[in-house]
């Protein structure tokens, strides 16, 4: 069973891919893919950042030690599309000007804190093999844990872009509380027994 | 504030010849990529239909039925648009099934196929508009009456969106200023204040808590604007009846504006002496002004406004086009804001 539990969430990991390759080649996008394309790998990088933060709070409430092995895979599958969005963005919606997307970077506060999301994403994911966790040793901890801060800005990075409809961004903002809020209790009621 | 009239226009101003398509060579593309895309398993075929005076035809198959008997005969005598700027572009226009299908209409909701999907139930007839404010003859009308007198023409316009995509529609409707003119305003009348419908039975969006539009949506032009000659009252568009996610049955299109402007289902018109208030402007004031003309120079907040892209695009067939002053009108428009720094009115 748990042999093949992994190349499953793995496969299972793709599909939004899969389907994404799907509506490109089928040209079933709209009027307007490059939006859409950013829009949709924008999405599936927050889902899937929520749900490596939901992996260890689960473990807790579950007892079950098995949700804490897919905690690397999953959370490489959301640099993977937090990398498709930022090339879609840099490629499909700049047409690669430089000096626009350097413009942009710098001086759109939620263009900003979108890049920083990515780039802790970035550097989470180049340590992530067992060799750079056996390297950091104790700092590894400290640094993956930056990935609080990632969840944090990707939310509000997507709620800034927003014209008027919130409810999405709402929704993973709330599920974001709660993951981190567990945790926040979590470590509040160890510190005080 | 006069249109130029065509001898004025500088040569290098006239759409170039490569870019310039009559109908039947556009016609031809339009086949031939709806054949392409077809193959690929998209869209249907989208063609405008020969056979009479008008540039573009809706598909027959799309084709409207007439909200109510007197409008077929409205339809049947419309003026087709001319061949030159400004009144018409060869730019390629977008596809009717384009055009149809991807909307911003937050009334029907917040995605852009909400407005054509959500709309079933939105009926145009009957439809009253109040005219209201700074004129002689104040009153609610029938829309019968209102588009009764009015010579219905074609016109071609590009329709720049502020999210930063565009696209070039054909348009059926009379100037403003022709309907302005039989309310006979009075000299206190500087601004023009819109309103559209709200009614929660049809506009499944207006009940969203989620959406953060104070209803109904409003929006002004200052007099001169409102009376020059480009701003248009669009009851329709590819030669057929407006769809009520295009903003049926009467909407406005100022083409040197962003497109949030060309409010759409105007059920109020009220010229007041005061600058009114208007819809995204009482949202988000930093980003959307009073006058939101078109301007590659001055950025939204949150995203560049120097290119946009020009509707339908594919993946790898991107028009991803330069943004020009006043969406390309600058030549009728600019007079009306000289010496005002478009960078603080924007």
């Amino acid at each position: 069973m748990s042999k093949w539990l992994k190349p499953a969430v793995f496969l299972l990991a793709l599909v939004p891919l899969a389907l994404m390759l799907i509506q490109i080649l089928q040209n079933n996008l709209g009027p307007d893919p490059a939006q859409e394309l950013a829009k949709v790998t924008g999405e599936w990088t927050i889902r899937f950042l929520l749900l490596v933060l939901a992996l260890t709070p689960l473990r807790h409430l579950t007892g079950i030690t098995q949700f804490a092995r897919h905690r690397r895979m999953l959370g490489l599958f959301a640099l993977f599309y937090a990398t498709i969005h930022l090339l879609v963005w840099m490629s499909f919606l700049l047409s690669f000007r430089w000096l626009a997307i350097g413009e942009e970077l710098t001086e759109r506060p939620y263009i900003t804190i979108g890049f920083v999301a990515y780039v802790i994403l970035l550097a989470l994911g180049v340590t992530s093999p067992k060799a750079m966790v056996r390297r950091l040793g104790n700092n590894w901890k400290k640094l993956h844990q930056l990935v609080y801060i990632a969840g944090i800005l990707a939310v509000v990075h997507l709620l800034w872009i927003l014209r008027t409809d919130v409810w999405e961004a709402v929704v993973y903002g709330s599920v974001l509380a709660m993951l981190l809020g567990f945790r926040f209790i979590r470590y509040l009621y160890r510190h005080r027994s | 504030m006069l249109i130029k009239k065509p001898s004025d226009v500088k040569s290098s101003e006239i759409t170039p010849e490569n870019i310039y398509r009559n109908r039947r060579e556009f016609m031809k593309e339009t086949a031939a990529l709806a054949l392409g895309g077809s193959l690929l398993g998209g869209a249907s075929p989208v063609l405008a239909q020969d056979g009479d005076a008008l540039k573009a035809r809706a598909p027959e198959a799309l084709r409207l039925a007439a909200p109510a008997p007197w409008w077929e005969s409205k339809f049947a005598d419309i003026a087709p648009a001319p061949d030159q700027e400004p009144f018409f572009t060869g730019e390629t226009l977008t596809p009717y099934r384009d055009v149809t299908r991807y909307n911003n209409f937050y009334e029907f909701g917040m995605d852009k196929s909400d407005p054509s999907s959500r709309s079933g139930s939105f009926k145009t007839d009957p439809w009253a508009v109040e005219i209201s404010g700074e004129v002689a003859k104040p009153g609610t009308y029938d829309l019968e009456d209102i588009l009764g007198p009015m010579q219905f023409e074609e016109r071609v316009y590009r329709l720049r969106c502020v999210e930063a995509w565009s696209m070039v529609i054909p348009w059926i409707g009379f100037p403003l200023v022709d309907l302005i003119k039989r309310f006979e305003p009075t000299s206190k009348a500087k601004f023009v204040e819109f309103e559209t419908l709200v009614d929660p039975d049809t506009m499944p969006g207006v009940n969203s808590r989620f959406a953060i539009v104070d209803w109904p949506y409003r929006e002004g032009l200052r007099i001169d604007e409102a009376t020059h000659p480009l701003t248009f009252m669009a009851v329709g568009l590819y030669g057929s009846y407006l769809p009520a996610q295009n903003g049926a049955p009467m909407r406005l299109v100022v083409p040197w504006k962003y497109g949030f402007k060309s409010i759409k289902s105007i059920v109020r018109i009220n010229l007041r002496e005061t600058m009114p208030n208007t819809t995204w402007n009482d949202l988000q004031s930093n980003e959307y002004g009073f006058y939101a003309n078109v301007n590659p120079t001055v950025h939204h907040p949150r995203w560049r406004q120097d290119m946009e892209r020009r509707l339908p695009q594919t993946l790898f067939s991107r028009q991803y086009i330069e943004t020009r002053l006043f969406n390309g009108y600058a030549d009728q428009v600019e007079s009306l804001y000289s010496g005002m720094d478009l960078a603080a009115n924007y």
